[in-house]
């Protein structure tokens, strides 16, 4: 049966909620509103306001609330509206759910999901359009999930909660209209490995989140040039996998990373610099990055799209490292 | 300076006596220990605000929850943390409460329910909010004190944490803790409205004014205090007005107040007024006091020795407690 990452999301929450009676959601608009994204649409009727708890506009104070409550004994599922929002709560994310376990001696785990919509393409102009889950990936104490599939967006969440520590989901926007089969409804995804989406021989393209389908999208051209491309979705942006994307890239000996934040201090440096740390002497050619361009994501359609990682860039890039010779 | 009678028996009297003494003493050793630079960081001292923990605290039944701010050592030390673990913390020590990876302004014991130490200002009470909304979720009838310097109305989470526990109606007891100064500013160069009552009440939340210099005001507020939040399962905020004696932090010339300021303040030093009353009262001796002292620094005396004969975590264990060992 098919259904959306918006329901594949939706089903994840039902599921915790009803498995587990710590388990509750407090966000901006999730309630009577239905969410912003209609995800949690009906759940108020369902499990009642002390368990879906809309919140006012105070992004510092009910992520904060969460690491609250975790340390309480609860398994709060905070919903940041957009990556966007989630600046407002960095003090808590970073200095509390993140430190308290080490700054504590390790008396005091933070078991704390976050969940936020990501990325651009939906022409919301600069101060809605932000990716920066790679930021977030360089904080030492979090784990940061990027969902880019049907499947993870309904497997991610129960080990996510699972996790004893703040685990961060990423949910691109242009995602949660996607439809697809979802095989396995009961299968549990881990969050721990990257996977390859594609197997190939000729290049690794290594990515993650909304450009998953851009670069999958990429493969399926470069393959009709007669260049097998194997495609990694890294999942997991903290830990980072290292061993499925060296076996990868040791195999087919050329590297391009994808990634919709903006290229200095990108996660696409942290992946591309691992692969020379680590496999350069198994390169055939420099990695390269397709990321986005370095100017706020602009407004109009033609901009924001240029600004973008696309397909054709993904196909030039690949094609620039002679993959065939 | 109050001159009614302390409504008290004796023991329990000498107990808040003790509570005082113990901070007092402790942190006069830290200070010394900081110019020999066995403690290093950041240094910030409590002395002359010690009536506010050492009446408010006991007033907490031993399930309820803390979380406190970076000048924090009295707090722990009345809350039950050894002052063993906790000098032995400032040493940066294995043995320390959070094994030397916090020092002063980062002490954690799950045992007392003590959530820090949190070195930004105001960065704790969204945490006390949650504390205490765990709380309510899970039905007990515990309540979260929310300690914070009147530095921390300034800032915008104080606003919104205060906000969202009226909202909820959840119980929390918010504690500032008013020394005047936030850092070097003073209250009436840094806040519009210097009545902090005025700005808690705006939430909807009740108020109370104490004087914070006098341990047992202190602590008859804070029994009523927590009696209502537990009892209601909604939210108070209490003013303790006090004074810190000593500078902001070791790095701190104190150049922004009046010596003369500090002196009238001393006058009023919530140890001394206290034990002049319990004195003339005839509850306590000269004798007794000097016996307390005695015992009080004999205990930080040992807590050094113990702090001195500690270990060092080793380089090894760096990456210890970022993630939970699965």
């Amino acid at each position: 049966m098919k259904i959306t990452y918006r329901e594949a999301v939706r089903q994840a929450l039902r599921d915790a909620l009803t498995r587990d009676p710590r388990v509750f959601l407090m966000g901006e608009d999730i309630g009577r509103y239905g969410g912003s994204y209609a995800v949690t649409k009906g759940f108020l009727e369902e499990f009642g306001p002390e368990r879906i708890r809309d919140t006012p506009l105070s992004e510092l104070a009910f992520v904060g609330c969460g690491v609250g409550a975790a340390l309480g004994g609860m398994r709060p599922i905070v919903e940041v509206m957009t990556v966007n929002f989630s600046l407002l709560a960095l003090d808590q994310i970073m200095n509390n759910a993140a430190l308290l376990r080490h700054m504590s001696g390790g008396q005091f785990s933070v078991p704390l999901v976050i969940r936020m919509a990501t990325g651009a393409g939906r022409q919301l102009a600069a101060q809605h359009s932000h990716s920066l889950e790679g930021w977030y990936a360089h904080i030492p104490g979090i784990k940061i999930i990027a969902p880019a599939t049907i499947e993870d967006a309904r497997g991610m969440l129960a080990p996510a909660l699972a996790d004893p520590d703040p685990v961060l989901i990423f949910e691109h926007v242009l995602l949660y209209n996607m439809e697809g089969e979802l095989t396995v409804p009961e299968a549990e995804a881990d969050i721990a490995h990257a996977r390859v989406r594609r197997e190939g021989a000729d290049v690794t393209l290594i990515t993650y989140g909304g450009t998953l389908w851009k670069t999958l999208e990429a493969a399926e051209a470069l393959a009709e040039d007669g260049i097998s491309a194997e495609v990694i979705d890294l999942r997991v942006l903290r830990p980072l996998d290292d061993a499925t994307f060296l076996e990868s890239v040791r195999k087919t000996r050329r590297a391009v990373v994808v990634d919709e934040g903006w290229r200095s201090g990108s996660l696409a440096a942290e992946v591309s610099a691992r692969i020379m740390e680590q496999a350069f002497y198994d390169l055939d050619a420099p990695v390269a990055r397709v990321c986005s361009e370095e100017v706020p994501i602009p407004y109009a359609r033609h901009l924001e799209e240029a600004a973008l990682p696309q397909v054709p860039k993904i196909v030039a890039m690949v094609k620039a490292l002679r993959p065939n010779k | 300076m109050s001159d009614l009678p302390v409504p008290y028996e004796r023991d329990y009297a000498l107990t808040l006596v003790r509570h005082m003494l113990r901070i007092r003493r402790f942190e006069e050793k830290c200070a010394e220990l900081y110019g020999q630079q066995k403690i290093r960081g950041f240094l910030h001292l409590y002395i002359g605000e010690e009536a506010v923990a050492a009446g408010a605290i006991p007033a907490l039944k031993s399930d309820d929850a803390l979380v406190c701010t970076y000048r924090e050592h009295g707090h722990a030390l009345v809350r039950g943390i050894e002052m063993t673990a906790l000098m032995a913390e400032m040493y940066g020590k294995r043995e320390g409460c959070s094994r030397g990876r916090g020092g002063s302004m980062h002490i954690y014991d799950a045992r007392t329910r003590f959530y820090g130490g949190n070195a930004i200002v105001g960065g704790g009470l969204p945490m006390t909010v949650g504390l205490a909304l765990a709380d309510h979720l899970r039905g007990t009838r515990r309540v979260t004190a929310g300690f914070f310097g009147e530095g921390a109305m300034a800032e915008g989470v104080f606003h919104e944490s205060m906000n969202l526990a009226a909202l909820w109606k959840l119980p929390v007891l918010f504690c500032c803790e008013n020394n005047l100064y936030a850092m070097g500013t003073r209250l009436d160069r840094s806040e519009s409205q210097t009545d902090l009552t005025v700005k808690a009440a705006s939430f909807g939340v009740p108020t109370r004014k104490v004087d914070g210099m006098d341990v047992v005001a202190v602590h008859e507020a804070a029994k009523e205090a927590v009696a209502y939040v537990r009892e209601r399962q909604s939210p108070l905020f209490v003013e303790f007005q006090t004074y810190r004696f000593r500078a902001h932090s070791m790095f701190d010339p104190d150049l922004y107040r009046d010596k003369g300021e500090v002196e009238q303040w001393k006058q009023h030093g919530p140890l001394h007024t206290f034990t002049d009353r319990l004195k003339a009262q005839g509850l306590m001796t000269e004798d007794d006091f000097q016996r307390l002292d005695g015992e009080v620094n004999a205990e930080v005396a040992a807590a050094v020795a113990y702090a001195e004969q500690g270990g060092w975590e080793p380089i090894e264990d760096l990456t210890r407690d970022v993630y939970t060992p699965s």
